[in-house]
């Protein structure tokens, strides 16, 4: 049964299935796959886009409590943005465009992380702790296709026009109000501000680990801070105007 | 005390293995939880069973060799490698189920030993700083600021034991790579190889067949040694300072 | 000639040391230039063996796969980063002389001798001296997190005892950072393609051909496979074999078996009563426990050791007992040196009160098994925060182990079996008498004589590894490749079965115990009889013990599962067979030796006073031994012991 190998010869033991080495050397010929780091990275670059987007999109919402006008004179001026150097609506067309290509890499990435999870862990453990991370991890990933599904809905709703909720207006600002004045219309529209709330609380904490940020105790606080401060003011500005039409303070 | 032990049992790479229940009696809470497994195997040895396998060396929380998962706890609930944790931290009557780490780049080999040769592998491809031995300058050539030295010692601590992959929801190694790039780079010393050693690590780390980070933090929490997150924030922008260069 | 009744014969003296001539100053350069040199292009033909990756085979697997041998290395852990050497806490000493106090290679090398009471080898430990500053240098090259100064110069401490600042430290885990120092060069080195890396392998007999070392047999500890290694030459560098004990300091696969077969096979075996035992421990709590835990040395630099002066206030709180009930003994017995005196002596100390019934903590058998380490006056004259910044570390690990706060509570502290300093006997180029074995480390016999200081085999390890080694195992390799050989040639077909037949042995007994429950046996019969106190009456009963546990154990030895997967229990038999061998021979190698010195405290030789009495005029030698086959008695060589350049004086620390 003995073996002779000599030092110049390699050996490595294996067995049918599993491939247990005695400490190998780095296996030639494996080509590695684009690094989960730049996938992560990519996430974070375009995760940061959408959250200028949607700082912006909320201050364009809370005009609605400057009046109809200023609203729907907002809603107008976005689409001369940039006039005459774009066509009209041009500036809307080259972020809608960025828009689109940061949502098919974000989503790409996080499906092609979410993949290799489960590759690296086939076999599940019998007994698992209840963890906070475990949840955040679900909630990104769900939460995350949520979002998605929540942002066709949205499109859909208010830019086509092709769902309609309390009727047909022509104007942004006449559709905003007569849709908030139901009451489950509002329910899906906070619900996926919680949504977002929760994808940016982690989100933007992890983009700044992902963007090389947090380079100490300090670092780490500072980061965390940012994330729920723009987590809070995200969800608080975006709930207002829906909850503020559907009690009737907007006229 | 009295406890109930729920242990996964297989009996080598390839057989499918499975949870086998074991009670046993006489515990003293000054027994370690590897002790308490000793007695259990010499039990085991008395009525003729195979005792159970597991991996432990220095017994004294620095070689890294132990670990396994108590009641879905990297090294249980204390944080402490599993050779620290003693019975103090349960109560009689306790079940308790032990688990070998799961990872797919950490294949069982028997019970709760596993393979973490990949972890050999990712330092083979990079997590040194090249000196050939007779090669070096005086060791006082090279001031380190003493902030920059105790962070690389802070990095420097991680005893290789695996925990922080079994706690990864995503089964990913980057608190382990994030160590010691971070180790490494906070040297003068480290500084030539340090583009090149991110680039390779990581690369040998994503192609042992790890998952990739997502940032959720349970391997710190897990960790023995208290890594904390930013060794893998630290890892992440070396990388792309790396790419910067390259290109 | 026989002595002792028939337990040993005398042979030979060992006449040559292979040391060259000349000056002390000028002996390692001018063998390095006589050494002959193998040509870069030939390295790659010339095959090297290393068993044990501590900071010796590490060290030594790196070094020579960058000069471009072939080397392949073995550990019996699942990493080579896992071995022995991470545990050390303390420190590395080196003669740099950064703190300016007047530290030299030549008090290093003083110290050295002094501290291993005139029984090592001049010229071996001013070689040791000599290259230590060297291994500094080659650490923070390779990125070892010393500790450091604001100013980012390295920090230097005083440790075990000595005059001088020369000890390098990082925090408590120094061992660690200088091992995944040479573990990473290592690995550098397995990338590279020069040093193949055979984890999980234990080494279970070396192969000797026409008298050379030429290989060994590994046992594959995953598939279980015998595995012929064949190369042209071996080094050992397995580490010491303190687990004898049972309970030890040492990692709990710590063993003798490397260097056994290797003694079995014609290499010498020198010292190997000579055996280091700590004196703060933390005490045994049960006889469930499976190893010791040291608690570092400097805990003694502000810890006040005692016992209660009256045996009835041995079960009572420590804070209730009053200051003048209180007996600080070694501040009584030693007022000099106080709570610092040497490693052996607190030891001892320790013990004789313990025996004296003022032992304190939980009954272990008759007798409690402990000393107060109080920081009361500590906490009160520094304060507690200062206290913790200087230990807090260790009072943590103390707490998790024992469950009290020894903030509140004194620690209790007894000794533990911690290094051993006998081992293989090696020559100048660490060559064993079996020509192509070189041994390495804690695992030859060489630089402490009978007692080490610390901080001092971190260096050694590292010194043999990086700088001794690769410079004298050339001068064997340059008349290499030796003559190439197969597995038909006899020595390797008897080897191979000799393991095969072993192993199959073990399976096949299938008695009624444990291999850990002889284990134990023979760790309470060293302990009892071949531990701090050894006496002529005592060392006759534990051979005859050993000899009886022995034959038991090849009778009545259970050993369940198969052979061919890892098989913990088929890996320990193995050990402990080697161990119960090693045992008697220790206890022969004490009995002979009637003196006391060092780690090594003979009853029979003491003063008035009962401190170590030394017999220079008849023991200035290293008892070399060797292998007299199964049936036959050991045959003791010895080597005297010249001192040319320090002066012989008896220790004394009233
Ligand atoms: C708790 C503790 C604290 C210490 N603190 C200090 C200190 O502060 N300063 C100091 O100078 N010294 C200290 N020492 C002593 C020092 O750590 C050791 O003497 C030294 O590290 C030994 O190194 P080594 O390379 O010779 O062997 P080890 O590090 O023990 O390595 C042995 C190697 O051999 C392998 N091996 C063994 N047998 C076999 C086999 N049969 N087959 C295959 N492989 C095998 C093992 O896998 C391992 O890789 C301490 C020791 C202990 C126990
Ligand atoms: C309650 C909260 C919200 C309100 C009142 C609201 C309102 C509107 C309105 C009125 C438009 C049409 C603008 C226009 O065509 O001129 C619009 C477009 C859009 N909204 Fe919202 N929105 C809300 C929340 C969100 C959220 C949470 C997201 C993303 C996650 C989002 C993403 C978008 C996108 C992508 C567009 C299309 C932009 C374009 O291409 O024209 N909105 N929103
Ligand atoms: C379209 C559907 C979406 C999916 C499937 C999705 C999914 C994910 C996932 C899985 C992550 C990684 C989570 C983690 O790091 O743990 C992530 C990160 C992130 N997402 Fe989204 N997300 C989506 C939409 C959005 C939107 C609309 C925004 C912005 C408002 C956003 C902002 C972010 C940010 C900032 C990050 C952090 C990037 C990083 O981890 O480096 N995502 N997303
Ligand atoms: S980072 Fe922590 S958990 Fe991970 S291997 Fe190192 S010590 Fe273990
Ligand atoms: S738990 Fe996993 S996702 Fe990253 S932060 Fe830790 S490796
Ligand atoms: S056995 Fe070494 S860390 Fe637990």
């Amino acid at each position: 049964m003995a073996t002779v190998v000599r030092a110049s010869e390699t050996a490595g033991r294996r067995s049918s299935t599993v491939l247990i080495v005695a400490t190998s050397t780095i296996a030639a010929g494996k080509r590695p796959k684009t690094r989960s780091i730049l996938l992560k990275t990519v996430m974070a670059v375009t995760g940061l886009i959408f959250v200028g987007f949607i700082l912006a999109h909320m201050y364009g919402n809370l005009m609605i409590f400057a009046g109809k006008e200023d609203f729907n004179e907002y809603a107008h001026h976005l689409r001369e943005f940039g006039t005459p150097m774009l066509p009209y609506a041009g500036f809307l067309w080259v972020m809608r465009i960025t828009l689109v290509v940061s949502l098919v890499l974000h989503a790409g990435s996080a499906f092609a992380l979410w993949h290799r999870a489960g590759q690296a862990r086939t076999t599940q453990y019998l007994a698992r702790k209840g963890q906070w991370a475990t949840f955040v991890k679900r909630s990104m990933r769900w939460g995350g296709v949520a979002l998605l599904i929540f942002v066709v809905f949205h499109i859909l709703h208010f830019t086509t026009n092709t769902i309609q909720i309390g009727g047909d207006y022509d104007n942004p600002a006449d559709r905003l109000v007569a849709s908030f004045g139901e009451w489950w219309a509002v329910l899906i529209y906070l619900f996926a501000v919680a949504a977002l709330g929760m994808h940016l609380l982690h989100g933007i904490w992890s983009a700044g680990m992902t963007l090389g940020l947090n380079t100490s105790l300090d670092a780490a606080e500072r980061l965390r801070l940012a994330a729920i401060l723009v987590a809070v003011v995200v969800v608080v500005g975006f709930a207002l105007p829906p909850v503020a039409i559907l009690l009737g303070l907007i006229p | 005390m009295k406890l109930t032990l729920k242990i996964w049992r297989q009996n080598g790479p390839d057989d499918k293995g499975g949870a086998v229940t074991y009670p046993i009696d006489g515990v003293s809470e000054d027994m370690s939880f590897l002790e308490m497994l000793d007695v259990l195997n010499e039990e085991l040895i008395a009525k003729g069973e195979e005792p159970v396998a597991f991996d432990s060396d220095c017994r004294e929380g620095i070689c890294g060799m132990c670990g396994v998962m108590i009641n879905g706890e990297a090294h249980g609930p204390e944080r402490v490698a599993t050779c620290q944790l003693h019975m103090r931290s349960f109560r009689d009557g306790d079940e308790i189920v032990i688990e070998p780490w799961r990872a797919d780049a950490f294949p069982v080999i028997k019970d709760l030993c596993v393979d973490r040769g990949s972890f050999d592998r990712i330092i083979q491809a990079g997590g040194y700083i090249s000196a050939n031995t007779g090669s070096a300058p005086d060791a006082h050539a090279t001031p380190v600021p003493k902030n920059d030295a105790d962070r690389a010692f802070m990095a420097a601590e991680c005893i290789g034991c695996g925990a922080c992959v079994a706690a990864c929801p995503n089964g990913s190694a980057s608190l382990f790579l994030g160590a010691k790039i971070t180790h490494l780079g906070e040297f003068p010393q480290g500084q030539p190889e340090r583009d090149a050693r991110v680039m390779s690590m990581t690369a040998q780390h994503d192609h042992e067949g790890f998952g990739g980070c997502t940032n959720l933090g349970e391997c710190s929490r897990a960790c023995p040694k208290g890594i904390p997150l930013n060794v893998i924030s630290q890892m992440n922008g070396d990388l792309l300072r790396s790419l910067r260069h390259q290109s | 000639m026989t002595l002792i009744e028939g337990l040993y014969t005398e042979g030979a003296p060992i006449a040559d040391t292979a040391a060259p001539d000349g000056p002390i100053a000028e002996k390692w350069t001018k063998h390095q230039f006589d050494n002959q040199l193998v040509n870069p292009a030939n390295r790659r033909k010339l095959d090297v063996i290393i068993v044990g990756t501590g900071l010796a085979g590490a060290s030594a697997g790196a070094t020579l796969g960058e000069a471009g041998y072939n080397v392949k290395s073995f550990c019996y852990q699942d990493s080579p980063r896992r071995a022995h050497s991470i545990a050390a806490q303390g420190g590395i000493n080196a003669a740099k002389n950064y703190k300016g106090d007047g530290d030299s290679i030549y008090r290093l090398f003083y110290d050295t001798v002094k501290g291993g009471d005139y029984r090592s080898r001049e010229t071996n430990v001013y070689r040791l001296a000599e290259v230590s500053a060297d291994i500094i240098d080659q650490c923070v090259a390779q990125g070892v997190p010393f500790a450091r100064e604001y100013g980012g110069l390295l920090d230097n401490r005083s440790f075990g005892g000595v005059q001088v600042s020369r000890t390098f430290y990082a925090r408590g885990q120094t061992g660690q950072q200088l091992l995944i120092g040479a573990y990473q060069a290592l690995e550098r080195q397995i990338g590279a393609g020069t040093v193949k890396m055979y984890a999980r392998h234990e080494m279970l007999e070396l192969i000797v051909v026409d008298g050379k070392a030429r290989g060994i047999i590994a046992r594959d500890m995953v598939t279980g496979e015998i595995e012929t290694h064949l190369a042209d030459a071996v080094v050992l560098a397995s580490g010491g074999y303190g687990n004898v004990y049972f309970l030890s300091t040492n990692a709990m696969g710590c063993n003798v078996t490397a260097n056994w077969r290797a003694h079995r096979k014609g290499a010498y075996f020198a010292n190997p009563c000579y055996t280091q035992i700590h004196p703060t421990c933390i005490p045994v709590s049960g006889d469930h426990q499976s190893k010791l835990t040291l608690m570092s040395e400097s805990l003694r630099n502000d810890g006040r050791i005692w016992v209660p002066k009256r045996r009835e206030d041995c079960e009572k709180d420590p804070r209730e007992i009053p200051e003048e009930d209180r007996d600080y003994y070694l501040e009584r017995i030693y007022p000099a040196f106080g709570n610092l005196v040497p490693r052996d002596i607190a030891s001892r100390q320790a013990k004789n009160m313990c025996d004296e019934g003022r032992g304190v903590g939980p009954k272990v058998g008759d007798f409690r098994r402990g000393v107060y380490l109080d920081f009361k006056d500590a906490i009160g004259r520094l304060g507690e925060d200062a206290v913790r910044a200087k230990y807090g570390n260790l009072f943590d690990m103390y707490k998790q182990i024992t469950g009290e706060d020894p903030y509140q509570v004194p620690m209790r502290i007894y000794p533990a079996v911690h290094y051993t300093m006998g081992g293989l006997w090696v020559d100048y180029d660490l060559q064993a008498t079996i020509p192509g074995l070189f041994v390495t480390g804690e695992a030859n016999f060489s630089d402490h004589g009978a007692n080490r200081l610390g901080a001092s085999a971190l260096m050694q390890g590292l010194a043999d590894g990086y700088f001794v080694l690769p410079n004298t195992i050339r001068n064997y390799l340059a008349d290499g490749p030796y003559e190439p050989i197969d597995v038909t040639h006899p020595a390797v077909v008897e080897a191979q079965d000799a393991v095969e037949s072993r192993v199959t042995e073990l399976l096949g007994i299938n008695g009624e115990r444990s291999v850990d429950s002889f284990h134990k046996e023979l760790g309470h019969i060293m302990w009892e009889y071949c531990g701090m106190e050894r006496s002529e009456e005592g060392l006759r009963k534990a051979i005859d013990l050993i000899r009886s546990l022995r034959e038991e154990f090849w009778r009545n030895v259970r050993v369940l599962g198969a052979a061919d997967t890892l098989n913990q229990s088929l890996e320990k038999a193995g050990r402990v067979a080697d161990f119960l061998e090693l045992g008697e021979l220790m206890c022969i190698d004490a009995l002979h030796r009637r003196e006391s010195c060092g780690g090594h405290f003979r009853a029979e030789s003491q003063t008035e006073d009962g401190e170590a009495l030394r017999h220079d005029d008849e023991f200035l030698y290293v008892g070399a031994w060797e292998w007299g086959g199964d049936d036959g008695n050991p045959i003791l060589h010895k080597e005297t012991l010249e001192y040319e350049f320090i002066e012989l004086k008896q220790r004394s620390y009233k």
